[in-house]
């Protein structure tokens, strides 16, 4: 199988400055065109291991990430996302290029793939165990996410929980885990051989950097897996740990406020999101301190919270 | 050879030849033309959905998905401005998407819209725009000068966007500006306007007027990134009223009473060129008057053969981008007379807000 680390770094750029890169991520294929050479450096780092679709046959998502022309190359430059000849938003500094290459992956899959509930959540699974942690922005999310892929986990995502209409399994969709600020160096000191992206400083989420997916998860991205738990995390500075029933009315209510497309879906994703409720323990859980949290989830993966 | 999407519009049969890269390209031009979930019916009523491969159906059944979602919200939105005109004694008078949808016409399947537009008498404006902001929408331009060009210039107000829900409503008193130079008489528009059956107070124009006002809003517009959708919306409008009795008879008639003839023209040179539609030739003398001379319809041919394509870089030419500017100035040349217009022009490029996404 043809992978991006298998390109030379010159073919990689070929690929991306002419017909575009096919990468496969999870169940979608990804044509990727750009001329900006720090997204080029994170995709070879951050994409190595994923699969390369010939180009030329059917692909779900054509992304365009160019550097601005004009004067605008020179100073201040900017890149400008293109969906298949569309501008549905405002260049970003060159810097942030590959941010936004994985913010503009994940709108695609949000905004067209609703042969899916999605849901605003990380997802992981162990022994067979899939838990899902739905979570505004700040509660450590991808921190635990990032933390956890260290102790055995496998990642089926870190922003976005497939839900599939008509089996309810999750679908694996393993990308990059995106860390913020002080995130990026807890998980630095907590798991010293993860592979970082290079940290892009003031963005609209603050300073970013993206973990490497494991590369096992990456290989059973075809493996979907059951629903086990719903964990609502929450991180505070010097809380002890917690981890608390929730009711089934107020996790389904909480996971419909974290869903993309759920009021797209109808009655499909009404149907969808009370099968996964049914099929799973919800909990809330409050933690501080990154190794009682490992311990706890290997409890939830063992089935004995 | 004219682009996929519309050899597949007129023989949906083909799609069995195509190949992964045929479907990849068949999407992407339907995406672009805002058609995808026409293709999806076009492809379902034509019996070939199971023919279609595992990737490309996938997206279809997306889109399907995404439609049956919009539909629901439209109604939704419907009923909630009816409940806000109840009282006003005024039939809601549904134009376009919303009109389509509502009436179950062909040309409302698999067609999504993003704002609803309503005709109201000119007179009744004030009640009805209060009515609407005690249930919620309120208005979207702030900006005096953009008020102003609505308010005094325009055939509509500046559109209301519901304030939790987000949706759009365009308020319309008629269906050209007023200070375009010609003016289809409201009053006589709304007194054709025939009821929705099943829907007491819903209505929607005649037979004859849909027609004509999908034509003027498409040939009389500046801007045609939704050209081929709007074409194809005339194109079904065509098909299902020319089996009604008298249909077509009235329509170039009816045409010259609302000073419409020349969109008609356009929309009966069009339709069958790109789409096929099937127009009796008794009505295509008689709107044959109605064209412009000659060398200035080898220019519109030339014109609307580019805008009227699915807006994807797999469609353009060279000229592409020319005829669409082309057809910009056009389109504001019909709304306006040019000192009112170079005013206008003047105001958006050196007074407005620099930022100010919502141009008029």
């Amino acid at each position: 199988m043809l992978t991006v680390g298998s390109l030379s770094r010159a073919e990689l750029t070929a690929r991306l400055s002419g017909d575009g890169l096919v990468l496969r991520t999870g169940p979608f294929t990804n044509r990727i065109r750009s001329d900006v050479p720090p997204l080029i450096d994170s995709v070879a780092l951050m994409y190595a291991d994923y699969p390369v679709e010939p180009a030329g046959g059917f692909v779900d998502f054509h992304l365009e990430l160019r550097r601005s022309g004009g004067l605008r190359r020179w100073y201040r430059s900017q890149v400008h996302f293109a969906y298949d000849g569309t501008t549905p938003f405002e260049p970003l500094p060159l810097a942030q290029a590959y941010p936004m290459l994985e913010w503009t992956m994940n709108w695609c899959v949000s905004h067209r793939a609703h042969g899916y509930l999605i849901i605003h959540a990380a997802v992981l699974e162990k022994h067979g165990r899939a838990i899902i942690l739905p979570a505004p922005p700040g509660s450590g999310k991808s921190t635990l996410t990032a933390a956890l892929l260290g102790h055995g986990w496998r990642l089926l995502s870190d922003e976005m929980t497939l839900v599939h209409l008509d089996d309810g399994v999750l679908v694996p969709l393993p990308r990059p885990v995106s860390l913020k600020n002080t995130s990026i160096d807890i998980i630095r000191a907590f798991r010293p051989d993860a592979v970082l992206s290079r940290p892009v400083e003031e963005t609209t989420k603050g300073t970013i950097a993206h973990l490497k997916a494991p590369a096992g998860s990456i290989a059973r991205a075809f493996e979907p897996a059951r629903p086990a738990c719903i964990v609502f995390p929450r991180w505070e500075a010097g809380a002890a740990i917690a981890l608390d029933p929730l009711p089934k009315a107020r996790a389904f209510m909480q996971v419909a406020d974290n869903c993309f497309n759920y009021q797209v879906l109808g009655a499909r994703g009404f149907t969808a999101l009370g099968r996964l409720i049914d099929a799973s323990d919800a909990y809330t859980f409050r933690y501080s301190s990154l190794p009682e949290a490992m311990a706890l989830f290997e409890r939830l993966a063992q089935g004995a919270a | 050879m004219m682009p996929l999407l519309i050899r597949v519009l007129r023989d949906p049969g083909i799609v069995q030849g195509l190949d992964d890269a045929g479907w990849d390209l068949l999407l992407r031009q339907a995406d672009a033309a805002n058609l995808d979930a026409c293709l999806l019916v076009l492809l379902e009523d034509a019996g070939l959905l199971d023919t279609v491969p595992a990737a490309p159906r996938a997206h279809l059944e997306w889109t399907r998905v995404g439609a049956a979602g919009h539909a629901q919200a439209a109604r939704y939105e419907v009923r909630q401005i009816g409940r806000a005109l109840d009282g006003l004694g005024l039939p809601l008078i549904l134009l376009k998407g919303a009109a389509y949808a509502m009436a179950g016409l062909d040309a409302g399947r698999g067609r999504l819209f993003s704002d609803i537009d309503i005709l109201v008498p000119k007179g009744r404006l004030p009640e009805v725009e209060a009515a609407l902001m005690m249930h919620g929408w309120i208005t979207t331009h702030h900006d005096a000068y953009d008020q102003r060009y609505y308010r005094e210039w325009m055939h509509e107000l500046p559109p209301m966007q519901h304030a939790r829900r987000a949706n759009s409503i365009d308020v319309h008193h008629a269906i050209l500006p007023e200070t375009a130079p010609v003016r289809p008489d409201p009053v006589k528009l709304r007194a054709s306007a025939r009821p929705i059956a099943g829907e007491p107070h819903l209505a929607t124009l005649s037979p004859a007027d849909m027609v004509l006002h999908s034509a003027v809003h498409l040939f009389f517009d500046g801007e045609f990134d939704k050209g081929l959708r709007d074409l194809v919306d005339l194109h079904r409008l065509l098909t299902q009223f020319g089996k009604e009795p008298g249909f077509w008879e009235a329509l170039p008639a009816r045409a010259r009473e609302l000073e419409l003839g020349r969109p008609l023209f356009y929309a009966l040179r069009y339709c069958p060129r790109l789409l096929g539609t099937v127009v009796p030739p008794a009505v295509q003398a008689a709107v044959a008057p109605e064209g412009p001379n000659a060398a200035l319809l080898w220019l519109m041919d030339r014109l609307f053969g580019r805008a009227l394509l699915p807006l994807h870089a797999s469609c353009a030419d060279a000229f592409s981008d020319a005829a669409h500017f082309a057809l910009y100035v056009r389109g504001n040349w019909l709304r306006m007379p040019p000192l009112l217009l170079a005013r206008h022009l003047f105001h958006k490029a050196f007074l407005s807000g620099k930022n100010d996404t919502q141009t008029a």
